[in-house]
């Protein structure tokens, strides 16, 4: 027998435009997502003299991560850390409830290919127009078309990736120095990679991208379950599927069934129920449909509209698929056709797997209320709020004066030549205001113990500048007569009061006598 | 292609591999997936062409763009010391103690100083610079030779009792066990831990007060307080070099002792002779 081929090329897809409430949805997300992505750099933030006036901006020079009013610095990583996991709690959370649902409205790689998509329409025409292109050969027409189409793509990318490294550091100054050639390589390079990634993958990798490339479809189908909401094709309603020339030389045979049973007595039978949806109202139009009719066959025409439109190139129909990015495009397409046929819409729909199985043994499906609302998604929310909940509290309870205080054990104590016991501490001092302080250091113990600061001659007073840390080496001594001096631990506490606002700050630490040996 | 087999259960095509009844499903990969590979087997001969890669008999093949991590580590070291040969400059020409603590000068002669010290000097002082016994504790404010920086630049410089060094600091205090009786040792013992201490035997230190008189205060002083013209450490107070106890005392008086330390002035530059001392000025004993 012949071997298999290993390896299949790229089934080129030519999704059809389609207008419906998702479509709708869907472009409302891509302008507001991709307004956001473009604009954010440019909003201005005053944060005064010395500090930048960009509202958000990644300072990895400086260590400072500026988000409007919040400035995070790098040992509050753990904000960031907090927002990684809530995001992961986000996805799972809206995972469980909706599906695949960012794959198919917020993915970058989604919105750009729609994007892109929407590019090709406007230049090469909608699906058939661009099937024969597909086909036709290279001439002057096509070539003018591709290259076009190529050009605006690579605007688009270049404007892609040329809004990503604004994000780093100053915007306008940035887009200056891009402009005159003077920018860092860093960004020329950034903006290049990024650039081809852009083009190639809203371009020509597509679904590729989304089918072997992201790890997110294998995480996220393994997140679903039963009452998950997703997209799905109502099968009992659909099937068996028949195209119109079929239907009619059935029907002869299926009215003619039908009358007969009429005669017999029998009553009509109307088999729709009711919506398993609530959002997508339920259309019943035109005349009462004969139940033979009905029976013999599904209300899917087999227009081939769904596969048409589908950005995937798959076949709702076939049932859930780890290719479906669920963007709903299929629904919007299906509800057109139900509709000009005259049939209810909803039969490609958003609905749970349990309530397919429900409606095909005739119940009637759950409200989507309860799909929702069930104690996993209940844990989800409760999780992602609470740790919410907790990073709104830790920003607010953040002081602008900050220490830290590390206890030289390098040896644990010092003897001075009068006896007196000497302990040593580094001291790090954060201000995290723009601009300079005076920060007073103090102690507290229930003990005589002294401090000194190194190098201050007699004060305690440290200038930190704006922004910035400064590390101080503290001595804390005790007279030889003392008890802490013979003592093993000591418990004190370093204060730094900053003078101008009367803001404090203070640390716990131990101070070693001569027993702590 | 009537032969292709067919999976009933999923509608995929098999390879026709079969294992114990088990069929192998063909769900071919992309064919741009198979074009990656070679690209990155292109680009890996590429790769080991420009970079060095191949190992030869000596060494490995240097790469045609002549790349080495070496290199580019040395290329760095220059250009940071271009960066600080300002500083430098400054640091070999400065009035080591007119320093301010808030000066760039000091941040850097700290921090050289230190990486310094932890390189050169930390086997015996300590990476704490805290001592051991015979090796002076940098920290504490007892100085035998001085602790301003220039005294403590010279004895980096000199060194203490080298052979090496003509300028090294020397002190040499005689062996007392050749020239005092045992009991003779005992009493000047008593009277040297009397300097400090109140717990002692008054009346056996009066007996050692005449001989410490007669033949110690000449270096020590007359209240034990030492001399640092001759690097002779202060009896009185609490810090000492080799242990102030009883028995570790008639050691050092029965058998003195030498201790020595390099000359670093043969060793290290001007820069960080003079980074050292200030580095270890900083510690907090500093005068």
């Amino acid at each position: 027998m012949t071997q298999a081929p290993l390896y299949a090329p790229r089934e080129p897809i030519f999704p059809r435009r389609v207008s419906g409430a998702f479509r709708r949805l869907k472009w409302w997300i891509m302008g507001v997502t991709l307004a956001i992505y473009y604009l954010t750099p440019w909003i201005r933030w005053d944060r005064g003299p010395n500090l930048p006036d960009q509202a958000v901006l990644v300072d990895l020079a400086n260590r400072r991560f500026y988000f409007f009013w919040i400035e995070i610095w790098p040992h509050e990583f753990y904000f960031v850390a907090g927002l990684l996991i809530m995001a992961g709690l986000g996805l799972f959370l809206f995972t469980s409830a909706l599906g695949r649902v960012w794959c198919g409205y917020t993915c970058p790689q989604t919105v750009w290919t729609d994007l892109f998509i929407l590019v090709e329409r406007w230049i090469e025409g909608d699906r058939n127009a661009r099937v024969r292109l597909h086909r036709a050969k290279w001439d002057f027409h096509k070539w003018r078309l591709r290259v076009s189409k190529w050009v605006v793509w690579l605007t688009i990318s270049l404007a892609t990736g040329g809004a990503w490294v604004f994000y780093f550091t100053d915007a306008p100054a940035l887009a200056a120095d891009l402009v005159r050639l003077t920018a860092h390589p860093v960004a020329y390079i950034t903006i290049a990679v990024l650039t081809l990634t852009t083009f190639v993958f809203g371009g020509f990798m597509r679904e590729q991208v989304c089918i072997y490339m992201c790890p997110w479809p294998r995480i996220q189908a393994a997140m679903m379950d039963p009452d998950t909401i997703t997209v799905a094709y109502r099968e009992w309603r659909g099937e068996p599927r028949g195209k119109g020339n079929v239907r009619k030389r059935d029907r002869a045979a299926a009215e003619k069934a039908e009358r007969e049973a009429q005669a017999a007595g029998e009553g009509q039978q109307v088999r729709y129920k009711a919506t398993p949806y609530p959002s997508m109202p339920l259309q019943v139009g035109g005349a009462p449909k004969l139940t033979a009719e009905i029976n013999e066959h599904g209300d899917c025409i087999d227009c081939m509209a769904c596969v048409n439109v589908c950005p995937m190139g798959i076949d709702i129909r076939d049932g859930q698929q780890m290719e479906c990015i669920t963007c709903a495009l299929c629904i919007d397409a299906c509800d057109d056709v139900m509709d000009k046929i005259g049939k209810p819409r909803g039969l490609i729909d958003y609905m749970a797997l349990s309530d397919e199985a429900a409606e095909r043994a005739g119940g009637v499906p759950k409200s989507i209320w309860r799909h929702i609302f069930r104690p996993r998604t209940l844990l989800y929310t409760a999780l992602w709020a609470a740790l919410g909940a907790g990073l709104v509290y830790a920003l607010f309870i953040r002081s602008d004066i900050e220490l830290t205080v590390s206890a030289v054990r390098n040896p644990t104590y010092v003897m001075q030549s009068d006896g007196s016991i000497r302990n040593i501490y580094d001291v790090r001092l954060r201000n995290k205001l723009g601009e300079d302080r005076v920060f007073h250091l103090s102690l507290s113990s229930d003990d005589l113990l002294r401090i000194e600061v190194q190098g201050a001659d007699g004060t305690l007073d440290v200038n930190v500048p704006a922004d910035s840390t400064t590390l101080q080496r503290v001595y804390v001594t005790a007279r030889p007569q003392d008890p802490a001096a013979t003592r093993a631990n000591t418990d004190l506490r370093i204060w730094v009061e900053d003078k101008g606002t009367g803001d404090r700050a203070s640390r716990t630490t131990t101070f070693n006598g001569k027993e702590s040996e | 292609m009537t032969d292709k087999q067919v999976d009933e259960e999923t509608g995929v095509e098999t390879t026709g591999h079969v294992w114990d009844g088990i069929e192998e499903l063909n769900n071919p990969l992309p064919r741009w997936w198979l074009w990656t590979l070679y690209a990155t087997i292109v680009w890996a001969i590429g790769y080991t062409i420009a970079y060095p890669a191949w190992p030869m008999i000596s060494g490995a093949t240097s790469g045609l763009l002549g790349y080495s991590t070496r290199a580019e580590v040395s290329a760095d070291i220059t250009a940071h010391e271009a960066k600080n040969a300002g500083l430098v400059a400054e640091l070999v020409a400065a009035e080591m103690t007119e320093i301010s603590p808030q000066d760039d000068l000091h941040r850097y002669a700290v921090a050289r100083g230190g990486s310094v010290f932890r390189a050169q000097c930390s086997q015996c002082h300590g990476q704490g610079a805290a001592g051991a016994k015979g090796y002076p504790n940098l920290l504490d404010n007892d100085w035998l030779w001085g602790g301003d920086q220039e005294a403590i630049a010279y004895s980096i410089r000199h060194g203490i009792r080298n052979e090496t060094d003509f300028d090294a600091r020397y002190s040499e205090m005689p062996a007392y066990g050749e020239m005092f009786s045992e009991a003779e040792i005992g009493a000047v013992v008593e009277y040297v831990v009397g300097l400090s201490s109140a717990e002692h035997d008054a009346a056996l230190a009066a007996e050692g007060a005449p001989l410490f008189a007669d033949n110690c205060a000449a270096c020590h002083g007359d209240a034990g307080l030492g001399n640092r013209e001759m690097g002779a450490p202060n009896l009185a107070d609490a810090v000492w070099l080799y242990g102030g106890d009883r028995e570790t005392l008639t050691e050092t008086v029965t058998y003195a002792r030498y201790g020595v330390m390099p000359a670093w002035g043969q060793r290290l530059s001007e820069e960080d002779v003079r980074a050292v001392a200030i580095y270890v000025h900083s510690l907090g004993g500093g005068e």
